[in-house]
Protein backbone atom coordinates (compact mmCIF):
# COMPACT_ATOMS: atom_id res chain seq x y z
CA UNK A 1 0.00 0.00 0.00
CA UNK A 2 2.75 2.34 0.95
CA UNK A 3 4.27 0.93 -2.21
CA UNK A 4 1.49 2.19 -4.43
CA UNK A 5 3.21 5.54 -4.85
CA UNK A 6 6.69 4.13 -4.96
CA UNK A 7 5.88 1.43 -7.49
CA UNK A 8 4.40 3.90 -9.86
CA UNK A 9 5.83 2.89 -13.22
CA UNK A 10 4.85 -0.05 -15.31
CA UNK A 11 7.47 -1.67 -17.53
CA UNK A 12 7.85 -4.96 -19.35
CA UNK A 13 10.91 -7.16 -18.94
CA UNK A 14 11.05 -9.92 -21.54
CA UNK A 15 7.29 -9.64 -21.91
CA UNK A 16 6.48 -9.83 -18.20
CA UNK A 17 4.79 -6.80 -16.65
CA UNK A 18 6.49 -5.24 -13.64
CA UNK A 19 5.92 -2.22 -11.40
CA UNK A 20 8.98 -0.20 -10.50
CA UNK A 21 9.54 2.98 -8.50
CA UNK A 22 10.33 6.27 -10.22
CA UNK A 23 14.06 6.76 -10.78
CA UNK A 24 14.43 3.02 -11.29
CA UNK A 25 16.94 2.21 -14.04
CA UNK A 26 16.25 -0.38 -16.69
CA UNK A 27 19.09 -2.46 -15.22
CA UNK A 28 17.41 -2.38 -11.82
CA UNK A 29 14.10 -3.35 -13.41
CA UNK A 30 15.78 -6.34 -15.04
CA UNK A 31 17.19 -7.35 -11.66
CA UNK A 32 13.79 -6.94 -10.03
CA UNK A 33 12.36 -9.25 -12.66
CA UNK A 34 14.87 -11.88 -11.51
CA UNK A 35 16.88 -11.82 -14.73
CA UNK A 36 20.66 -11.75 -14.36
CA UNK A 37 21.90 -12.02 -17.94
CA UNK A 38 21.49 -8.84 -19.98
CA UNK A 39 23.23 -9.94 -23.13
CA UNK A 40 25.68 -12.43 -24.57
CA UNK A 41 29.25 -11.60 -25.50
CA UNK A 42 30.50 -12.12 -29.04
CA UNK A 43 31.58 -15.60 -27.99
CA UNK A 44 28.27 -16.37 -26.36
CA UNK A 45 29.09 -15.80 -22.70
CA UNK A 46 26.50 -14.35 -20.33
CA UNK A 47 26.96 -10.66 -19.50
CA UNK A 48 25.31 -8.37 -16.99
CA UNK A 49 25.84 -5.00 -15.28
CA UNK A 50 29.38 -4.51 -14.00
CA UNK A 51 30.29 -0.88 -13.43
CA UNK A 52 26.84 0.57 -12.94
CA UNK A 53 28.05 3.90 -14.25
CA UNK A 54 27.85 3.74 -18.01
CA UNK A 55 31.40 2.80 -18.81
CA UNK A 56 31.68 -0.96 -19.27
CA UNK A 57 28.78 -1.43 -21.72
CA UNK A 58 28.07 -4.87 -20.25
CA UNK A 59 24.50 -4.04 -19.22
CA UNK A 60 23.20 -3.46 -22.73
CA UNK A 61 19.60 -4.45 -23.41
CA UNK A 62 17.06 -3.76 -26.11
CA UNK A 63 14.73 -0.94 -25.08
CA UNK A 64 11.57 -0.28 -27.05
CA UNK A 65 13.13 -2.15 -29.96
CA UNK A 66 16.40 -0.21 -29.93
CA UNK A 67 19.41 -2.48 -29.65
CA UNK A 68 22.38 -1.96 -27.33
CA UNK A 69 20.93 0.50 -24.80
CA UNK A 70 22.79 0.71 -21.50
CA UNK A 71 20.41 -0.52 -18.81
CA UNK A 72 22.26 1.27 -16.02
CA UNK A 73 21.98 4.64 -17.76
CA UNK A 74 18.36 4.46 -18.83
CA UNK A 75 15.57 5.48 -16.47
CA UNK A 76 12.36 3.47 -16.66
CA UNK A 77 9.43 5.15 -18.32
CA UNK A 78 5.86 4.03 -18.16
CA UNK A 79 5.20 1.31 -20.74
CA UNK A 80 8.88 0.76 -21.52
CA UNK A 81 9.75 -2.61 -23.05
CA UNK A 82 13.06 -4.05 -21.99
CA UNK A 83 14.46 -7.17 -23.57
CA UNK A 84 17.51 -9.12 -22.56
CA UNK A 85 19.52 -11.64 -24.53
CA UNK A 86 17.11 -14.56 -24.22
CA UNK A 87 14.55 -12.56 -26.11
CA UNK A 88 16.33 -9.86 -28.09
CA UNK A 89 16.79 -10.75 -31.73
CA UNK A 90 20.54 -10.15 -31.70
CA UNK A 91 21.13 -12.59 -28.85
CA UNK B 1 74.94 -20.41 -41.24
CA UNK B 2 73.76 -17.27 -42.98
CA UNK B 3 72.15 -17.78 -46.36
CA UNK B 4 70.91 -15.43 -49.01
CA UNK B 5 67.21 -15.59 -49.74
CA UNK B 6 66.06 -15.39 -53.34
CA UNK B 7 63.66 -12.59 -52.46
CA UNK B 8 63.21 -10.38 -49.41
CA UNK B 9 59.84 -8.61 -49.04
CA UNK B 10 59.63 -5.48 -46.92
CA UNK B 11 56.13 -5.37 -45.40
CA UNK B 12 53.58 -8.02 -44.46
CA UNK B 13 50.41 -6.10 -45.30
CA UNK B 14 48.02 -7.73 -47.74
CA UNK B 15 50.16 -6.77 -50.74
CA UNK B 16 53.40 -8.13 -49.28
CA UNK B 17 51.50 -11.23 -48.15
CA UNK B 18 50.00 -11.85 -51.59
CA UNK B 19 53.42 -11.42 -53.20
CA UNK B 20 55.01 -13.82 -50.70
CA UNK B 21 52.27 -16.38 -51.27
CA UNK B 22 52.59 -16.28 -55.03
CA UNK B 23 56.42 -16.27 -55.07
CA UNK B 24 56.72 -19.09 -52.53
CA UNK B 25 54.17 -21.21 -54.38
CA UNK B 26 56.37 -20.99 -57.45
CA UNK B 27 59.37 -22.17 -55.53
CA UNK B 28 61.21 -18.96 -54.66
CA UNK B 29 62.98 -18.83 -51.29
CA UNK B 30 61.23 -15.85 -49.72
CA UNK B 31 61.69 -13.89 -46.51
CA UNK B 32 59.11 -11.33 -45.35
CA UNK B 33 60.11 -8.70 -42.79
CA UNK B 34 57.17 -6.99 -41.11
CA UNK B 35 57.74 -4.25 -38.55
CA UNK B 36 54.54 -4.90 -36.62
CA UNK B 37 52.50 -8.05 -37.20
CA UNK B 38 51.01 -9.79 -40.21
CA UNK B 39 48.35 -7.62 -41.82
CA UNK B 40 48.97 -4.33 -40.06
CA UNK B 41 49.38 -0.98 -41.83
CA UNK B 42 46.58 0.11 -44.14
CA UNK B 43 45.47 -3.50 -44.38
CA UNK B 44 44.22 -3.35 -40.80
CA UNK B 45 42.65 0.09 -41.33
CA UNK B 46 40.78 -0.40 -44.60
CA UNK B 47 37.21 -1.41 -45.32
CA UNK B 48 38.04 -4.61 -47.19
CA UNK B 49 35.79 -3.82 -50.12
CA UNK B 50 36.73 -5.95 -53.11
CA UNK B 51 35.41 -3.76 -55.88
CA UNK B 52 35.80 -3.51 -59.63
CA UNK B 53 36.48 0.15 -60.44
CA UNK B 54 36.55 1.76 -63.83
CA UNK B 55 38.43 5.04 -63.44
CA UNK B 56 40.81 3.86 -66.15
CA UNK B 57 41.26 0.76 -68.31
CA UNK B 58 44.48 -0.12 -66.49
CA UNK B 59 42.78 0.16 -63.11
CA UNK B 60 39.92 -1.98 -64.36
CA UNK B 61 42.25 -4.66 -65.77
CA UNK B 62 44.11 -5.19 -62.49
CA UNK B 63 40.90 -4.97 -60.44
CA UNK B 64 39.06 -7.38 -62.65
CA UNK B 65 41.75 -10.04 -62.73
CA UNK B 66 42.17 -9.61 -58.96
CA UNK B 67 38.49 -10.12 -58.40
CA UNK B 68 38.63 -13.37 -60.33
CA UNK B 69 41.55 -14.44 -58.14
CA UNK B 70 39.55 -13.48 -55.04
CA UNK B 71 36.73 -15.69 -56.21
CA UNK B 72 39.19 -18.56 -56.59
CA UNK B 73 40.51 -17.91 -53.06
CA UNK B 74 37.03 -17.71 -51.60
CA UNK B 75 36.53 -21.45 -51.04
CA UNK B 76 39.88 -21.84 -49.32
CA UNK B 77 39.60 -18.82 -47.00
CA UNK B 78 38.85 -19.63 -43.36
CA UNK B 79 35.78 -18.18 -41.69
CA UNK B 80 37.70 -15.43 -39.88
CA UNK B 81 38.44 -13.83 -43.27
CA UNK B 82 34.71 -13.01 -43.43
CA UNK B 83 34.35 -13.23 -47.19
CA UNK B 84 30.92 -11.75 -47.89
CA UNK B 85 29.66 -11.63 -51.46
CA UNK B 86 27.20 -8.85 -50.66
CA UNK B 87 27.77 -6.75 -53.80
CA UNK B 88 28.09 -2.98 -54.18
CA UNK B 89 25.28 -0.47 -54.40
CA UNK B 90 26.39 2.80 -56.02
CA UNK B 91 23.74 5.17 -54.70
CA UNK B 92 22.56 7.98 -56.99
CA UNK B 93 21.05 11.04 -55.32
CA UNK B 94 19.71 12.74 -58.44
CA UNK B 95 19.27 12.42 -62.21
CA UNK B 96 22.82 13.50 -62.94
CA UNK B 97 24.16 10.72 -60.78
CA UNK B 98 21.67 8.30 -62.31
CA UNK B 99 23.21 9.09 -65.69
CA UNK B 100 26.57 8.19 -64.23
CA UNK B 101 25.08 4.95 -62.88
CA UNK B 102 23.84 4.12 -66.39
CA UNK B 103 27.18 4.98 -67.95
CA UNK B 104 28.92 2.76 -65.42
CA UNK B 105 26.44 -0.06 -66.09
CA UNK B 106 27.14 0.05 -69.83
CA UNK B 107 30.86 0.26 -69.20
CA UNK B 108 30.78 -2.83 -66.99
CA UNK B 109 28.45 -4.73 -69.31
CA UNK B 110 30.84 -4.15 -72.21
CA UNK B 111 33.60 -5.73 -70.09
CA UNK B 112 31.68 -8.73 -68.86
CA UNK B 113 30.91 -7.45 -65.34
CA UNK B 114 27.30 -7.96 -64.23
CA UNK B 115 25.57 -4.76 -63.16
CA UNK B 116 21.95 -3.79 -62.69
CA UNK B 117 20.16 -0.44 -62.48
CA UNK B 118 17.77 -0.05 -59.54
CA UNK B 119 15.12 2.65 -59.60
CA UNK B 120 14.20 4.68 -56.54
CA UNK B 121 11.66 2.14 -55.23
CA UNK B 122 13.93 -0.85 -55.82
CA UNK B 123 16.74 0.91 -53.97
CA UNK B 124 14.45 1.69 -51.03
CA UNK B 125 13.51 -1.97 -50.88
CA UNK B 126 17.11 -3.13 -51.11
CA UNK B 127 18.28 -0.73 -48.36
CA UNK B 128 15.35 0.45 -46.22
CA UNK B 129 17.56 2.62 -44.01
CA UNK B 130 18.65 4.89 -46.86
CA UNK B 131 16.86 8.23 -46.93
CA UNK B 132 13.72 8.08 -49.06
CA UNK B 133 13.77 9.85 -52.37
CA UNK B 134 17.17 8.86 -53.71
CA UNK B 135 17.09 8.56 -57.49
CA UNK B 136 18.27 4.94 -57.62
CA UNK B 137 21.44 2.94 -57.76
CA UNK B 138 23.74 0.73 -59.73
CA UNK B 139 24.00 -2.74 -58.19
CA UNK B 140 27.18 -4.71 -58.86
CA UNK B 141 26.52 -8.18 -57.46
CA UNK B 142 30.00 -9.60 -58.05
CA UNK B 143 31.76 -7.27 -55.57
CA UNK B 144 32.43 -8.50 -52.08
CA UNK B 145 33.83 -7.64 -48.67
CA UNK B 146 36.63 -9.34 -46.75
CA UNK B 147 38.42 -8.94 -43.42
CA UNK B 148 41.80 -8.09 -44.88
CA UNK B 149 44.16 -8.52 -41.87
CA UNK B 150 43.08 -12.13 -41.48
CA UNK B 151 43.48 -12.72 -45.21
CA UNK B 152 47.02 -11.30 -45.02
CA UNK B 153 47.82 -13.57 -42.09
CA UNK B 154 46.39 -16.57 -43.94
CA UNK B 155 48.37 -15.79 -47.10
CA UNK B 156 51.57 -15.47 -45.05
CA UNK B 157 50.84 -18.78 -43.31
CA UNK B 158 50.39 -20.41 -46.71
CA UNK B 159 53.64 -18.86 -47.91
CA UNK B 160 55.39 -20.34 -44.88
CA UNK B 161 53.91 -23.75 -45.66
CA UNK B 162 55.65 -23.32 -48.99
CA UNK B 163 58.94 -22.59 -47.30
CA UNK B 164 58.84 -18.82 -46.79
CA UNK B 165 60.30 -17.18 -43.67
CA UNK B 166 58.40 -14.49 -41.78
CA UNK B 167 60.14 -12.11 -39.40
CA UNK B 168 57.79 -9.88 -37.41
CA UNK B 169 58.44 -7.12 -34.92
CA UNK B 170 61.58 -5.93 -36.66
CA UNK B 171 61.81 -2.85 -38.83
CA UNK B 172 63.96 -2.59 -41.91
CA UNK B 173 66.11 0.52 -41.60
CA UNK B 174 67.87 0.17 -44.93
CA UNK B 175 67.11 -1.71 -48.13
CA UNK B 176 70.34 -2.44 -50.00
CA UNK B 177 71.05 -4.15 -53.29
CA UNK B 178 72.14 -7.31 -51.47
CA UNK B 179 69.79 -7.40 -48.51
CA UNK B 180 68.31 -5.41 -45.67
CA UNK B 181 69.52 -3.97 -42.40
CA UNK B 182 67.07 -4.39 -39.52
CA UNK B 183 66.62 -2.12 -36.53
CA UNK B 184 68.40 -4.59 -34.25
CA UNK B 185 71.48 -4.31 -36.44
CA UNK B 186 71.09 -7.71 -38.05
CA UNK B 187 71.43 -8.12 -41.78
CA UNK B 188 69.26 -10.32 -43.98
CA UNK B 189 70.92 -11.20 -47.26
CA UNK B 190 68.86 -11.62 -50.40
CA UNK B 191 69.34 -11.53 -54.14
CA UNK B 192 66.37 -9.29 -54.81
CA UNK B 193 64.26 -7.01 -52.58
CA UNK B 194 60.59 -6.07 -52.89
CA UNK B 195 59.43 -2.87 -51.23
CA UNK B 196 55.84 -3.61 -50.17
CA UNK B 197 55.80 -1.21 -47.23
CA UNK B 198 52.57 0.51 -48.26
CA UNK B 199 52.46 4.23 -47.51
CA UNK B 200 55.82 3.92 -45.72
CA UNK B 201 57.54 2.66 -48.87
CA UNK B 202 59.29 6.01 -49.59
CA UNK B 203 61.13 5.74 -46.25
CA UNK B 204 62.92 2.69 -47.64
CA UNK B 205 63.13 3.88 -51.23
CA UNK B 206 63.32 7.67 -51.25
CA UNK B 207 62.15 9.38 -54.39
CA UNK B 208 59.32 7.06 -55.39
CA UNK B 209 56.11 8.98 -56.13
CA UNK B 210 54.04 7.69 -53.19
CA UNK B 211 52.23 10.01 -50.79
CA UNK B 212 50.33 8.94 -47.68
CA UNK B 213 46.63 9.72 -47.92
CA UNK B 214 44.84 9.53 -44.62
CA UNK B 215 41.40 8.00 -44.17
CA UNK B 216 39.06 7.66 -41.19
CA UNK B 217 36.70 4.76 -40.44
CA UNK B 218 34.00 4.29 -37.81
CA UNK B 219 32.65 0.93 -36.67
CA UNK B 220 29.37 0.46 -34.83
CA UNK B 221 28.05 -2.14 -32.50
CA UNK B 222 26.16 -5.12 -33.98
CA UNK B 223 22.94 -4.26 -35.79
CA UNK B 224 22.22 -7.21 -38.08
CA UNK B 225 20.28 -6.21 -41.18
CA UNK B 226 20.66 -2.45 -40.75
CA UNK B 227 22.84 -2.32 -43.89
CA UNK B 228 22.68 -5.11 -46.45
CA UNK B 229 25.41 -4.31 -49.00
CA UNK B 230 28.48 -2.20 -49.42
CA UNK B 231 27.02 1.18 -50.36
CA UNK B 232 29.00 4.03 -51.92
CA UNK B 233 27.57 7.35 -53.04
CA UNK B 234 28.04 8.35 -56.65
CA UNK B 235 28.23 11.93 -55.40
CA UNK B 236 31.99 11.60 -55.16
CA UNK B 237 31.90 12.79 -58.75
CA UNK B 238 30.80 16.21 -57.57
CA UNK B 239 32.82 16.58 -54.40
CA UNK B 240 36.56 16.84 -54.18
CA UNK B 241 37.23 13.14 -53.73
CA UNK B 242 39.38 12.91 -56.80
CA UNK B 243 41.36 16.07 -56.11
CA UNK B 244 44.12 17.01 -53.71
CA UNK B 245 41.76 18.72 -51.27
CA UNK B 246 40.49 17.14 -48.05
CA UNK B 247 37.25 15.37 -48.82
CA UNK B 248 34.63 13.08 -47.37
CA UNK B 249 32.12 10.80 -48.99
CA UNK B 250 29.40 8.42 -47.86
CA UNK B 251 30.49 4.80 -47.73
CA UNK B 252 28.77 2.27 -45.52
CA UNK B 253 29.29 -1.44 -45.34
CA UNK B 254 27.72 -4.41 -43.62
CA UNK B 255 30.01 -6.80 -41.81
CA UNK B 256 29.30 -10.47 -41.24
CA UNK B 257 29.19 -9.68 -37.51
CA UNK B 258 26.23 -7.35 -37.98
CA UNK B 259 28.49 -4.36 -37.40
CA UNK B 260 28.39 -1.37 -39.72
CA UNK B 261 31.59 0.16 -41.09
CA UNK B 262 31.36 3.80 -42.01
CA UNK B 263 33.76 5.78 -44.21
CA UNK B 264 35.43 7.63 -45.64
CA UNK B 265 37.74 10.61 -45.69
CA UNK B 266 40.77 11.53 -47.77
CA UNK B 267 43.56 13.87 -46.67
CA UNK B 268 47.01 14.49 -48.03
CA UNK B 269 49.92 15.99 -46.10
CA UNK B 270 49.07 14.50 -42.72
CA UNK B 271 51.26 11.79 -41.25
CA UNK B 272 49.79 11.62 -37.77
CA UNK B 273 47.29 8.75 -37.44
CA UNK B 274 45.35 10.52 -34.66
CA UNK B 275 41.60 10.86 -35.10
CA UNK B 276 40.70 14.36 -36.32
CA UNK B 277 37.29 15.36 -34.98
CA UNK B 278 36.76 18.00 -37.66
CA UNK B 279 36.96 15.75 -40.68
CA UNK B 280 35.36 12.87 -38.79
CA UNK B 281 32.36 15.08 -38.07
CA UNK B 282 32.12 16.03 -41.76
CA UNK B 283 32.26 12.38 -42.71
CA UNK B 284 29.52 11.39 -40.27
CA UNK B 285 27.40 14.36 -41.32
CA UNK B 286 27.65 13.22 -44.93
CA UNK B 287 26.63 9.70 -43.94
CA UNK B 288 23.62 11.00 -42.00
CA UNK B 289 22.39 12.80 -45.11
CA UNK B 290 22.13 9.43 -46.82
CA UNK B 291 21.27 7.21 -43.87
CA UNK B 292 19.69 9.25 -41.04
CA UNK B 293 19.14 6.17 -38.84
CA UNK B 294 22.89 5.79 -38.43
CA UNK B 295 22.59 8.52 -35.81
CA UNK B 296 20.83 6.09 -33.45
CA UNK B 297 23.55 3.45 -33.60
CA UNK B 298 26.31 3.07 -31.03
CA UNK B 299 29.82 3.60 -32.31
CA UNK B 300 32.38 1.40 -30.66
CA UNK B 301 35.59 2.61 -32.26
CA UNK B 302 37.09 4.85 -34.89
CA UNK B 303 40.55 4.92 -36.38
CA UNK B 304 42.58 6.30 -39.25
CA UNK B 305 45.02 4.72 -41.69
CA UNK B 306 47.10 5.69 -44.69
CA UNK B 307 46.63 4.79 -48.32
CA UNK B 308 49.68 4.90 -50.57
CA UNK B 309 48.70 7.35 -53.31
CA UNK B 310 50.46 7.82 -56.67
CA UNK B 311 50.06 10.71 -59.13
CA UNK B 312 48.16 8.60 -61.70
CA UNK B 313 46.16 6.51 -59.23
CA UNK B 314 47.79 3.29 -60.39
CA UNK B 315 50.08 1.12 -58.28
CA UNK B 316 53.82 0.68 -58.72
CA UNK B 317 54.50 -2.97 -59.58
CA UNK B 318 57.83 -3.99 -61.08
CA UNK B 319 61.52 -3.21 -60.99
CA UNK B 320 62.75 0.13 -59.68
CA UNK B 321 63.90 2.10 -62.73
CA UNK B 322 67.41 2.72 -61.46
CA UNK B 323 68.19 0.81 -58.28
CA UNK B 324 69.69 -2.61 -58.72
CA UNK B 325 67.83 -5.68 -57.44
CA UNK B 326 65.01 -3.56 -56.08
CA UNK B 327 61.36 -4.15 -56.94
CA UNK B 328 58.26 -2.24 -55.90
CA UNK B 329 54.77 -3.41 -54.98
CA UNK B 330 53.01 -0.43 -53.48
CA UNK B 331 50.97 2.66 -54.38
CA UNK B 332 47.53 1.02 -54.44
CA UNK B 333 45.75 4.02 -52.82
CA UNK B 334 42.22 2.94 -51.85
CA UNK B 335 42.23 -0.36 -53.74
CA UNK B 336 45.12 -2.35 -52.34
CA UNK B 337 42.95 -4.99 -50.73
CA UNK B 338 41.08 -5.52 -53.97
CA UNK B 339 44.24 -5.57 -56.07
CA UNK B 340 46.47 -7.62 -53.76
CA UNK B 341 45.96 -11.01 -55.46
CA UNK B 342 46.53 -9.57 -58.94
CA UNK B 343 49.58 -7.69 -57.69
CA UNK B 344 51.08 -10.87 -56.22
CA UNK B 345 50.44 -12.72 -59.44
CA UNK B 346 51.83 -9.98 -61.65
CA UNK B 347 54.94 -9.45 -59.55
CA UNK B 348 55.69 -13.17 -59.50
CA UNK B 349 55.10 -13.34 -63.25
CA UNK B 350 57.59 -10.53 -63.79
CA UNK B 351 60.19 -11.71 -61.28
CA UNK B 352 60.16 -15.42 -62.06
CA UNK B 353 58.61 -16.22 -65.42
CA UNK B 354 58.89 -13.11 -67.49
CA UNK B 355 55.43 -13.70 -68.92
CA UNK B 356 52.60 -11.73 -67.36
CA UNK B 357 48.93 -12.50 -66.78
CA UNK B 358 47.95 -8.98 -67.88
CA UNK B 359 49.90 -6.22 -69.60
CA UNK B 360 52.24 -4.95 -66.85
CA UNK B 361 53.18 -1.71 -68.63
CA UNK B 362 50.71 0.67 -66.89
CA UNK B 363 51.98 -0.36 -63.44
CA UNK B 364 55.72 -0.38 -64.10
CA UNK B 365 57.56 2.13 -61.88
CA UNK B 366 59.60 3.14 -64.93
CA UNK B 367 56.69 5.34 -66.04
CA UNK B 368 57.83 7.88 -63.44
CA UNK B 369 61.55 7.55 -64.19
CA UNK B 370 61.85 11.07 -65.57
CA UNK B 371 60.01 12.89 -62.84
CA UNK B 372 62.05 11.01 -60.26
CA UNK B 373 65.28 12.11 -61.84
CA UNK B 374 64.00 15.68 -61.60
CA UNK B 375 62.97 15.42 -57.97
CA UNK B 376 66.01 13.44 -56.94
C1 LIG C 1 40.43 4.20 -44.54
C2 LIG C 1 40.85 3.24 -45.63
C3 LIG C 1 39.89 2.49 -46.29
C4 LIG C 1 40.26 1.59 -47.28
N1 LIG C 1 39.30 0.82 -47.87
C5 LIG C 1 39.67 -0.07 -48.83
C6 LIG C 1 38.70 -0.92 -49.44
O1 LIG C 1 37.52 -0.91 -49.06
N2 LIG C 1 39.10 -1.75 -50.44
C7 LIG C 1 40.40 -1.81 -50.85
O2 LIG C 1 40.70 -2.57 -51.78
N3 LIG C 1 41.34 -1.03 -50.28
C8 LIG C 1 41.00 -0.18 -49.28
N4 LIG C 1 41.95 0.64 -48.72
C9 LIG C 1 43.31 0.56 -49.21
C10 LIG C 1 44.02 -0.65 -48.66
O3 LIG C 1 43.83 -0.73 -47.26
C11 LIG C 1 45.50 -0.56 -48.98
O4 LIG C 1 45.69 -0.24 -50.34
C12 LIG C 1 46.20 -1.88 -48.71
O5 LIG C 1 45.93 -2.35 -47.41
C13 LIG C 1 47.68 -1.73 -48.93
O6 LIG C 1 48.32 -2.90 -48.50
P1 LIG C 1 49.89 -2.91 -48.41
O7 LIG C 1 50.27 -4.27 -48.00
O8 LIG C 1 50.48 -2.34 -49.66
O9 LIG C 1 50.24 -1.82 -47.31
P2 LIG C 1 50.03 -1.88 -45.73
O10 LIG C 1 48.82 -2.63 -45.37
O11 LIG C 1 50.18 -0.50 -45.24
O12 LIG C 1 51.24 -2.77 -45.26
C14 LIG C 1 52.55 -2.30 -45.24
C15 LIG C 1 53.26 -3.06 -44.15
O13 LIG C 1 54.63 -2.75 -44.18
C16 LIG C 1 55.10 -2.66 -42.87
N5 LIG C 1 56.28 -1.82 -42.91
C17 LIG C 1 56.34 -0.50 -43.24
N6 LIG C 1 57.61 -0.07 -43.17
C18 LIG C 1 58.37 -1.14 -42.79
C19 LIG C 1 59.76 -1.31 -42.54
N7 LIG C 1 60.62 -0.30 -42.65
N8 LIG C 1 60.20 -2.54 -42.16
C20 LIG C 1 59.32 -3.58 -42.04
N9 LIG C 1 57.99 -3.45 -42.27
C21 LIG C 1 57.53 -2.25 -42.64
C22 LIG C 1 53.95 -2.04 -42.11
O14 LIG C 1 54.03 -2.35 -40.73
C23 LIG C 1 52.74 -2.67 -42.78
O15 LIG C 1 52.29 -3.83 -42.11
C24 LIG C 1 41.61 1.50 -47.68
C25 LIG C 1 42.57 2.25 -47.01
C26 LIG C 1 42.21 3.11 -45.98
C27 LIG C 1 43.27 3.88 -45.26
S1 LIG D 1 26.86 -1.54 -15.99
FE1 LIG D 1 28.63 -0.76 -16.97
S2 LIG D 1 27.75 0.47 -18.51
FE2 LIG D 1 26.02 -0.25 -17.46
Amino acid sequence: MADAKRNGIKVWVNGAELSVPPDCTAAAAVARAGVTMHRRSVEGHARGPLCGMGVCMECRVTINGELHQRGCQTLCMDGMRIETAEVASDA
Amino acid sequence: MKRAYDILIAGGGIVGAACADELARRGADVCVVEAECAGSGATAAGMGHVVVMDDSEAQFALNHCSQQLWNELREALPENCEFDGCGTLWAAADEEEMNEARRKADHYAARGVAAEILDSAALAEAEPNLRPGLAGALFVPGDSVVFAPCVAKWLLDRAMENGATLITGKRIVELRSDGAVLNDGSIISAKRMVNAAGSLAPQLTPGIPVRPRKGHIVVTDRYPGFVRHHITELGYLKNAHASDRDSVSFVVQRRMTGQVLLGSSRQFDVTDAAIEPGILARMIQRALEYMPGLGQLNTIRCWAGFRAATPDNLPLIGPHPTRENLWLATGHEGLGITMAPGTGRLLADLMLDGEALIDPAPYLPARFANSEARHG
